[in-house]
């Protein structure tokens, strides 16, 4: 396998992808959090929101800047490493791509640029309108992406001519079977990291003591919104693990590890697969569990991998552990979301160390699970690009070598651990600064561009001291 | 594959051809910009320099976007055989893009390296450019196929003739942005985007000359396209015009004028642009593929174009409102940092 270049094509995609889906992960719940704390302001004109959305404003100008230039990398991969895919698929994908970039990209992009240098320029209403289209720009991005993305898994609406795919129903085509549950999964998966992102930066700020009046209306504010949105991934993810069994049965086995076909299939907890003995070593069941979980009822069928010929399985392991991560964060996340009722219910909710330095912890526990999500749901959809239509050996560009696509692997490595470590280093620096009072005297020196830049961009955080 | 009864090609080409040409104008300039960025005198000049298009620099990105899928979209055939031929230059703009396009925030956010983040703006937007010249070099070119695939190598794109239109757009973009900085500055900036203008028009005037008697000597058929009778009649206007662009750009360049600069690259642009046009049209894929070939599913660009025909619109007027919004003298106290 020395250089292969479908092997590194793939690596390249996943790490491109990877990176640049936690900004999506990230923004998108933030815009509407940005647009709900401008739309507040707007009608109670207190200045609690005011700080806020300036504190989160500039948290989402690092962010979507990120976001811009790992997001133009992405539609260029179809071309460059990916080019018979694209021949393949482009009559029935490239509209729902072409919308993504007609319908959100325009509309965020140039909003953003008023709402961010344009406060002086432009009156509080158009901010708020602003505001709200960025937010909106960020939804109809996702509809598009994940109508594309759920088409590949669940394809619909098609027919093939020459290997080709072309369009017969539009409408199949963008509500194919597994969009609406992917798309409510991940929208919602989207704003729960944000949330705890959220709720992991008002932690800090009331362990410290600091900017407390902001740091528990952040707080409240996002275990409500919690409160709904955890419980309702459960349910969200629970159908979409329904519709994952009815439409991409070789996918649910590799998840759940489960080679023969059987009813009353316990649910393993742990375990390492083996592929080449086609069982699983070390493994801890727990019986009936299985299908109760996956089809909602005691006895019912879950097909097993060895029914599959093996070159149309999935890998194992990979969508195995991913999978399990992600539901033992969802598992956490929801005892925290259960113990902030407890505590507020005691009155308890601002003043608890333990629950502060969990929801700190957890802050980053979104996007860790985003990521084993989105790895579950790629590569158990493995070996395929359009699920049992076309091959990912026979997507890739023929023209490509190894050697070439080691360059380029090379080059985006460099370049995202060039970037995105410094850009999570200057949102944490933002983050300490903490949400800074527009009338003292540091913002009227931020609020022109730096004159004497130094005085401007103060390194060492401020207000630390009690 | 049940379509409409009108052909849409010629609407995707030219919806297509504006899109392109609307990103060429705009990342033009901005990466223009960013290339005079480097010659800037001090960091006041480069601050109000950068502060001209961050507002809109990622809006003019946006259509790079729309133009890659556009092309997916339209022309899937071009996409899946252009793209992989030049597989290199579309990675070094892509890495060059993103160190630019980052450069807008770290460079305020992070003062310990703000030279480095300096330096990553301005030759971030020189290599971008220099390899969007060479995508466009090797375009021309075309490339090697078989099927429905390049077959070619992956530095096959690499040509002395690419490379020189890889230069040539480094002075076309750097004119579009002292255009740009004349119209957005004032004083002692202006004058400085002035004369950094007329450098590089003296370098567009050398590469358009170039290339326009480069091009029909590498292809036969381009060069029976201009000079044949009675074509040569009919397109004798295009050079004509672009001569005269040429001396009215490099007297306004010289006198008081703010808008004309700007205007006169733009419009020295579009003649460039008509003059590929003439010359390749109707390929998509120069020498292998005409649009028609190359063109998606009339279904395909039917369900597109409906929702392009609203929204297109749509976004020009809201595009030109977020300019508009920044209209007159760059001003060093508007941000929000």
């Amino acid at each position: 396998m020395a250089l292969d270049p479908l092997f590194l094509s793939r690596l390249q995609f996943a790490w491109v992808i990877g990176w640049h889906i936690l900004l999506p992960a990230f923004t998108i719940g933030l815009a509407s959090f940005v647009a709900v704390l401008e739309g507040l302001h707007f009608f109670t004109g207190r200045a609690v929101y005011s700080r806020l959305t300036n504190f989160w404003l500039r948290i989402f100008a690092v962010s979507f800047g990120m976001g811009v230039v790992s997001g133009v990398i992405m539609p260029f991969q179809f071309g460059t490493n990916w080019s018979r895919y694209a021949d393949a698929t482009a009559n029935v994908l490239s509209p729902l791509f072409a919308y993504e970039a007609l319908t959100a990209f325009f509309l965020e992009a140039s909003f953003l640029g008023v709402l961010l240098f344009g406060r002086s320029l432009v009156p509080r209403w158009a901010q708020l309108v602003a505001a709200v289209m960025i937010a909106a720009g960020t939804l109809f991005s996702s509809f598009w992406i994940l109508a594309a993305n759920s088409w590949m898994q669940t394809p619909a609406g098609y027919e093939i001519v020459d290997g080709r795919f072309f369009p017969k129903s539009w409408s199949a085509i963008v509500f194919n079977p597994s969009f609406p549950y992917r798309l409510g999964h991940t929208v919602v998966a989207f704003y729960v990291t944000t949330g705890f992102v959220v709720l992991g930066v008002a932690a800090y700020f009331l362990r410290r003591g600091r900017f407390t009046e902001d740091a528990r209306t952040m707080f409240s504010m996002t275990l409500w919104l919690l409160t709904v949105l955890v419980p309702l991934q459960v349910l969200l993810g629970d159908l979409h693990g329904l519709n994952t069994l009815h439409y991409q049965p070789a996918k649910l086995a590799a998840i759940e590890a489960r080679w023969e076909t059987a009813r009353h299939v316990p649910l393993t907890l742990f375990a390492i697969p083996d592929p080449a003995a086609e069982t699983n070593r070390y493994a801890i069941d727990v019986p009936g569990l299985g299908s109760l979980i996956l089809t909602h009822e005691l006895d019912g069928e879950v097909r097993g991998l060895k029914s599959f010929p093996a070159a149309d399985r999935p890998p194992v392991a990979i969508p195995f552990f991913a999978f399990r991560i992600m539901v033992g964060i969802g598992v956490l996340m929801l005892t925290l979301i259960v113990a902030s009722w407890v505590l507020r219910a005691r009155r308890r909710l601002y003043d608890t160390r333990w629950f502060q330095l969990a929801c700190l912890g957890l802050a980053p526990a979104g996007f860790i699970a985003v990521l084993a999500g989105w790895t579950t749901t790629e590569v158990g959809r493995q070996p395929w690009t359009v699920y049992g239509l076309l091959r990912t050996a026979d997507s890739v560009t023929p023209s490509l070598t190894g050697a070439n696509v080691a360059v380029s692997l090379l080059c985006y490595a460099v370049l995202y651990l060039a970037i995105f470590p410094t850009g999570i280093a200057l949102m944490a620096r933002l983050v300490r600064r903490g949400p800074a009072d527009p009338t003292a005297h540091e913002a009227a020196v931020e609020a022109g561009r730096p004159r004497q830049p130094v005085q401007a961009m103060p390194n060492a955080p401020r207000g630390d001291a009690p | 594959m049940s379509g409409g009864f009108l052909d849409l090609v010629p609407i995707w080409t030219g919806i297509l051809g504006f899109g392109v040409f609307f990103y060429v104008l705009l990342d033009g300039f901005d990466l223009g910009v960013g290339i005079l960025y480097g010659f800037a005198p001090d960091r006041d000049a480069r601050n109000l320099v950068m502060n001209s298009i961050a507002p809109v620099w990622d809006g003019n990105e946006t259509w790079l976007v729309l133009g890659g899928i556009g092309l997916l979209a339209a022309f899937p055939l071009a996409f899946a055989i252009v793209i992989p031929a030049v597989y290199f230059p579309i990675l070094v703009m892509l890495l060059a893009l993103a160190c630019r396009g980052v450069a807008f925030e770290f460079r305020y956010r992070d003062s310990e390296h703000r030279t480095f983040w300096d330096h990553a703006f301005c030759y971030g937007s020189a290599l971008a450019t220099f390899a969007q010249g060479v995508v466009l070099g090797a375009f021309i070119q075309g490339f090697k196929t078989d099927g429905r695939a390049f077959t070619g190598g992956s530095l096959d794109c690499f040509t002395p003739f690419s490379l020189l239109t890889g230069v040539a757009l480094l002075f076309g973009y750097g004119l579009l942005g002292a255009g740009w900085l004349i119209l957005k500055t004032e004083g002692d900036l202006q004058d400085w985007a002035r004369r950094h203008g007329r450098h590089c028009l003296i370098g567009v005037v050398a590469a358009i000359a170039a290339v326009s008697l480069w091009t029909p000597l590498i292809d036969p058929g381009i060069a029976h396209r201009w000079f044949a009778w009675p074509n040569i009649a009919f397109l004798s206007p295009v050079p004509v015009a672009t001569a005269l662009l040429t001396l009215w750009e490099w007297r306004s360049l010289d006198n008081r004028s703010e808008a004309a600069p700007f205007i006169g690259a733009l419009l020295l642009f579009l003649m460039s642009y008509i003059g590929i046009a003439i010359s390749l049209w109707p390929m998509i894929v120069p020498h292998t593929y005409t649009l028609w070939q190359a063109a998606s599913a009339p279904s395909t660009q039917d369900f597109l174009l409906i929702g392009t025909a609203f929204l297109l619109p749509v976004i020009l007027m809201y595009t030109g409102w977020s300019y508009w919004v920044f209209r007159g003298k760059v001003r060093a106290d508007i941000g929000y940092h």
